[in-house]
């Protein structure tokens, strides 16, 4: 341990902030390759369907698709707004 | 073309990186050069159509006559198109189009190119674009082996990543069930600064990516020399790049485990006592 190190010592070092970050990132990217392609699909269509009947946001409809084990979810979530 | 009835069966390995700018090609032509000096007949096949440089970083770029399209689309013979180097007799080169059409590779195209080459030559070395679209799938496709070039750097850590996916993927083993067989090989390292905490070093990288180490070639200025004259960095003077390379394929021939980075230049200076390190 020298004088450098111990003035140093407060800051973490930039590439171990990289290594954690990547770490980060590189998670959600290996999630998202595990997805099925066919869910984006999915959404425009379910959005679709829904602003038949409804106006509805983009934004307003969720779809995740979740591993549990041996079986899968597939969780649609569609917030409406009231009617005025 | 044949002259051995007993050739081994031929191997393709890509060298990919999604990240542009990160050694691919000085890569492609290190390996591919070195190969071929150990007596396997290697071939590099550019496959960055519309901005091909493979041939500037042979040396061979005043004999481009005839390219990959070129015999894809049947205008020219595999032997019309094939630039043999002026050093390594068993060194060939297959040089990318300058064509702006995108869809000028057409999968079908290439594996017929490739069946071809498989006949003749011991190693395919395919130099893949940057990127992932078609240029870089289908230098990926037909690989049984991948040469991951990674910088000590996020971006191109992370775009290691996604092209270790798209290898899992959208390669034509990986959609039969299989796997291609990849390799790390770390670029423009500077052992100097991952002591300094500045850069990620070699354990960070494998701990992410988990992927084999094939090689570290150290940040050198041998790099840019050779680029400048043409000649693949195994073939030019000798150098600490060039010592890398060489040990690089060692690892890939499966002869020796991958050596961990030359150990960085030691200087004496009052600074470096007093920073209280240990020469």
């Amino acid at each position: 341990m020298s004088i450098l190190d111990l003035l140093r010592f407060k800051q973490k070092s930039s590439a171990s902030k990289a290594k954690e970050r990547l770490q980060i990132v590189v998670s959600h990217q290996r999630a998202d390759g595990q997805k099925p392609n066919f869910l984006p699909q999915l959404h425009r269509e379910i959005l679709e369907v829904v602003s038949k009947y409804t106006n509805i946001d983009q934004d307003k409809i969720h779809v995740e698709l979740q591993n549990e084990g041996d079986f899968s979810v597939l969780e649609l979530n569609i917030t409406i707004p009231q009617q005025s | 073309m044949i002259e051995d009835s007993t050739l081994a069966k031929a191997k393709v390995i890509v060298v990919t990186s999604g990240k542009g700018g990160v050694g691919k090609t000085t890569t492609t032509a290190a390996i591919g050069a070195e190969l071929a000096r150990r007596g396997n007949k290697t071939v590099v096949i550019d496959f960055d159509i519309g901005l091909r440089n493979l041939d500037l970083i042979m040396g061979c770029e005043r004999r481009v006559i005839y390219d990959f399209i070129n015999v894809i689309n049947e205008e020219a013979t595999l032997s019309q198109a094939l630039i043999k180097d002026k050093r390594e007799p068993n060194l060939y080169v297959l040089p990318a189009s300058q064509t702006r059409n995108k869809d000028a590779l057409q999968q079908e195209g290439v594996g017929k190119v490739i069946e071809l080459l498989k006949n003749d030559f011991k190693y395919i070395i395919c130099d893949s674009p940057a990127g992932i679209e078609r240029g870089a799938l289908m230098a990926l496709y037909y690989a049984e082996e991948a040469v991951i070039v990674t910088n000590p750097e996020v971006s191109s850590v992370r775009d290691s990543d996604r092209i270790i996916g798209v290898l899992n993927s959208d390669s034509k083993l990986a959609k039969e069930g299989g796997e291609v067989k990849k390799h790390l090989l770390i670029t423009r390292f500077s052992p100097a600064r991952v002591k300094r905490g500045e850069m990620l070093s070699i354990e960070d990288i494998q701990e992410i990516l988990a992927i084999d180490l094939l090689g570290v070639i150290p940040e050198s200025p041998a790099v840019l020399s050779a680029s400048n004259q043409g000649v693949p960095v195994t073939l030019d003077n000798d150098s600490d790049a060039k010592l890398a390379y060489r040990s690089a394929v060692d690892t890939l021939l499966g002869e020796a485990p991958a050596k961990i980075a030359p150990a960085s230049t030691k200087s004496w200076s009052f600074l470096r006592i007093f920073k209280g390190e240990t020469v």
